[in-house]
């Protein structure tokens, strides 16, 4: 039993980190696909040459990045049936297709594409490029469209009737693909993306211009990103306020972890700003609250009663200090970004928006705001639907694949050490690049670091064994 | 009715495409990392690589598809077999994973760059050498205790997986040195000429190998490639194969460049075709069939309808990177 026990969290301990380490790079990568396709086509429509260095300054970036996604998505697409292998022959009817849809409305278009992208600027020309590029930034969204849908359907399930093999047989499939929580997990999904991009692109900019105001591609990207934190942080503080009323109609247990309402408020429910949830009391100690503040934000009505964890079986309860505290490290977040984007259009009113310093030493260290908010309100809302995997109807415990634990320890034990050697080393190399200052002439894929641009087939041999080795002659 | 026994067949085909595409495609570029110690720090290795770069992303795709469609359209199958070949598939994905960064990571990070270049040639060959094992361990049989797996962890372990993947690892670096005959010129195009005649040889020694010995893994095995009169048919694989391998020596002895790939290909595509004609109609061989394991109709024909519409696009535009990369590898790839 106790083994089982292990097993299970071991399992649910793998996939967490998996999961988590996997989506860093598509939250950045589907902000960065599009603003590359932003860049690219302002260079097009210009001519102005800042647009083209800043696109292969970030091209270089993006290539990284998303060679990092890819490799730990495959992990993702076998996970399900190495360690949940209960929860695939069971769900696979219905997960199983939207995935196959990803792989084959989004995956291939981006990888297919992603060729001429990083190497065919020479080969296509630039217009061709173009529907490349913009190839991958659509693949991305198709991408995170079909996989929300999937993750969406396993938190409000619908469409499907049981078979008689216990299986969840698809019925209805537009009702399953637009199930309740998909619209407003869609949009906060891929706000979230677009903010931790800018955020990232802010802060390389901000850096840039801390050491010199005048770079030309650093405020050409330090204005781009302020516009896009400015425009979509308060859009997302909104669109994740709609979400979590979403979640109060049809998930009221993570909602009340979220809130730490252990007890039922029948007038009025406080909102309780910090606190320490002791999920074995079943109370949140030392907490400040706010009287009444949590009804007239989730009921707009301070006197309307909300149910409390006390209502729900004890063994439904998802575990409340998680969500309690990942939930308040994303609204803060959210806060803060808020803050920045409300500086920086100061900043723009009062003509100050590159020569701020405490501005962009503020945009330099909300710089990975965005990645720690976005795996934040992930652990919020998938916490907080334990202990299902399939809300209400699947238990975690019950879709576990039989695996003895010493077989699932090795396996995580393998996968943290080689995630940490193979995605520091990236991320470290991607800092690399960022530190370097955007500049003219600046090189892209197909060009040595040391070397101006050339055309593809003029370059004499000992040329290429000089820059292929990286030597600096 | 007879739609509901023919969805399954439809999706066993278009799977066992998808695992086709992927073996032959990520094949020639795990084959390149396979051979990789082999060729000369420089400008040897950067145009091997160079010569894979634009494309082996979506090369790697196909394997998505291949895990992915298998849950979609025989879930039972997947939460069998996956627990079954746990150990290998795991060190495969992590073996992937170091071969898929390699091709970043050596760029970025010249002084440790012989670092990546061995997490390339390890990371394929291990790679490789996985996906073989989890070959022959699904051959040999999974033993199976109602919805799922009821064997030990290391049941995938046995003289004949580790044949099957050794056979791949030969297999793959012949795909990759008949690919690098096509795409690179001089003295490292007769490097790999060589090596595609050494490993063509090794490729079809293991194919008469693991075939001679397959049929007498099960029972089934046997009646479908021996019974009469399916013998006639059957016949016609190894016969097919023994044509594959002249042409093949003859072309590459008269120094032709594209035919020694296309021969190559031809020979993995009636490899295929006999694990096809061993395993039907069996998705877990001796144990699940396909139709045991099929995911409902509704969850069949949902996804056939992209399938059709989407496989051909799909075709299309990977055609159409690989056109627009066709040719000697050039400068074009990383410096």
């Amino acid at each position: 039993m106790f083994d089982d026990i292990s097993a299970l969290n071991l399992a649910r301990a793998q996939f967490a980190f998996t999961v988590s380490f996997h989506f860093i790079f598509p939250a950045f990568s589907i902000g960065l696909a599009s603003y590359l396709a932003v860049l690219e086509a302002l260079w097009l429509r210009t001519k102005n040459e800042v647009y083209l260095n800043l696109f292969k300054y970030w091209l270089k970036i993006f290539a990284l990045a998303f060679a990092m996604g890819v490799v730990s998505g495959i992990t993702m697409s076998y996970q399900f049936g190495t360690n949940w292998s209960v929860f695939s022959d069971k769900a696979g009817p219905i997960i199983g297709p939207l995935m196959a849809y990803e792989v084959m409305t989004a995956f291939f278009l981006e990888a297919g594409f992603l060729g001429v992208m990083l190497f065919g600027m020479n080969r296509v020309g630039p217009k061709l490029h173009f529907v490349a590029t913009l190839a991958v930034a659509v693949g991305t969204f198709i991408s995170a469209f079909w996989i929300l849908s999937a993750n969406s359907w396993m938190q409000t399930p619908q469409g499907f009737t049981m078979n008689a093999a216990g299986q969840f047989a698809p019925a209805d499939w537009l009702a399953i693909i637009f199930n309740p929580s998909f619209p407003y997990r869609l949009v906060h999904t891929v706000l979230g993306a677009y903010l931790t991009t800018a955020l990232v692109v802010g802060a390389v900019g901000a850096w840039h211009l801390l050491k010199d105001r005048t770079n030309p591609g650093a405020r050409v990207m330090f204005n781009m990103a302020m516009g896009l934190v400015a425009v979509a942080a308060p859009i997302q503080i909104f669109a994740g306020d709609m979400h979590g009323l979403n979640t109060l109609e049809h998930q009221p247990a993570k909602v009340m972890a979220m809130e730490g309402h252990y007890q039922s408020h029948p007038d009025g429910a406080p909102l309780i700003l910090f606190g320490i949830p002791d999920q074995k009391a079943g109370e949140v100690r030392a907490q400040i609250s706010i009287p009444k503040a949590s009804s007239l934000i989730l009921k707009h009505d301070p006197n309307a009663p909300l149910a409390g964890l006390d209502t729900v079986p004890r063994e439904d309860w998802p575990s409340v200090p998680v969500v309690f505290w990942s939930f308040r490290i994303m609204v803060g977040l959210g806060m803060l970004m808020l803050a920045l984007g409300a500086f920086s259009v100061l900043a723009r009113v009062r003509r100050g928006l590159y020569d701020w310093p405490l501005l962009h030493r503020f945009a330099l260290v909300m710089g990975p705001a965005g990645f720690v908010a976005v795996l934040a309100g992930w652990v919020t809302t998938e916490v907080g639907r334990q202990p299902f995997t399939v809300y209400g109807l699947l238990r975690t415990a019950h879709s576990a694949a039989p695996l003895d634990a010493p077989a699932v320890a090795a396996s995580l034990l393998a996968f943290v050490v080689v995630y940490f050697v193979v995605f520091s080393a990236g991320t470290g190399y991607i800092l690399k690049l960022m530190g370097h200052a955007p500049h003219a002439g600046e090189p892209g894929l197909e060009q040595g670091p040391d070397h101006p641009v050339r055309t593809a087939g003029i370059t004499p041999a000992p040329g290429i064994q000089h820059a292929s080795e990286g030597d600096p002659s | 009715m007879s739609l509901a026994l023919d969805l399954p067949t439809i999706w066993a085909c278009i799977i066992a495409f998808a695992v086709f595409a992927y073996v032959v495609m990520d094949g020639f570029d795990l084959g390149i990392g396979i051979l990789f110690p082999t060729f000369k720090p420089g400008r040897e290795r950067d145009s091997a690589m160079n010569s894979v770069a634009p494309v082996w992303d979506g090369n790697e795709t196909w394997l998505v598809l291949g895990g992915g469609g298998l849950m979609a359209a025989f879930p039972l199958a997947y939460a069998i077999i996956l627990p079954a070949l746990y150990a290998p598939i795991i060190i495969m994905l992590l073996a992937l994973i170091f071969r898929g960064v390699a091709f970043e990571f050596r760029w970025r990070d010249p002084d440790h760059r012989a670092f990546w270049d061995v997490a390339f040639t390890g990371g394929s060959i291990i790679g490789t050498l996985a996906q073989g094992i989890t070959l022959g361990a699904l051959l040999q049989g999974i033993a199976v205790d109602g919805r799922q797996y009821g064997g030990g962890w290391w049941d995938w372990l046995t003289p004949f997986s580790l044949l099957t993947g050794v056979s791949l690892v030969v297999g793959y670096g012949f795909l990759g040195a008949t690919w690098l005959v096509m795409k690179t010129e001089g003295d490292m195009q007769a490097h790999v000429r060589r090596l595609a005649g050494w490993l063509g040889a090794g490729t079809v020694g293991l194919i008469g190998v693991v075939s001679a010995v397959t049929p007498f893994l099960t029972g089934a095995y046997y009646e479908n490639w021996f019974a009469w009169p399916n013998v006639l048919l059957t016949a016609q694989v190894p016969l097919l194969v023994l044509i594959g391998t002249v042409l093949f020596f003859r072309s590459l002895r008269r120094g032709h460049e594209r035919w020694p790939f296309l021969l190559a290909l031809g020979l993995f595509g009636l490899s295929f075709i006999g694990l096809g004609i061993s395993m039907f109609p069996y998705v877990v061989p001796g144990a699940v069939t396909i139709w045991q394991a099929a995911a409902p109709d509704s969850s069949l024909i949902f996804m056939l309808v992209g399938a059709v519409v989407l496989v051909p696009i799909i075709l299309a535009y990977t055609g159409y990177a690989y056109w627009v990369f066709r040719g000697k590898v050039g400068q074009e790839g990383y410096h």
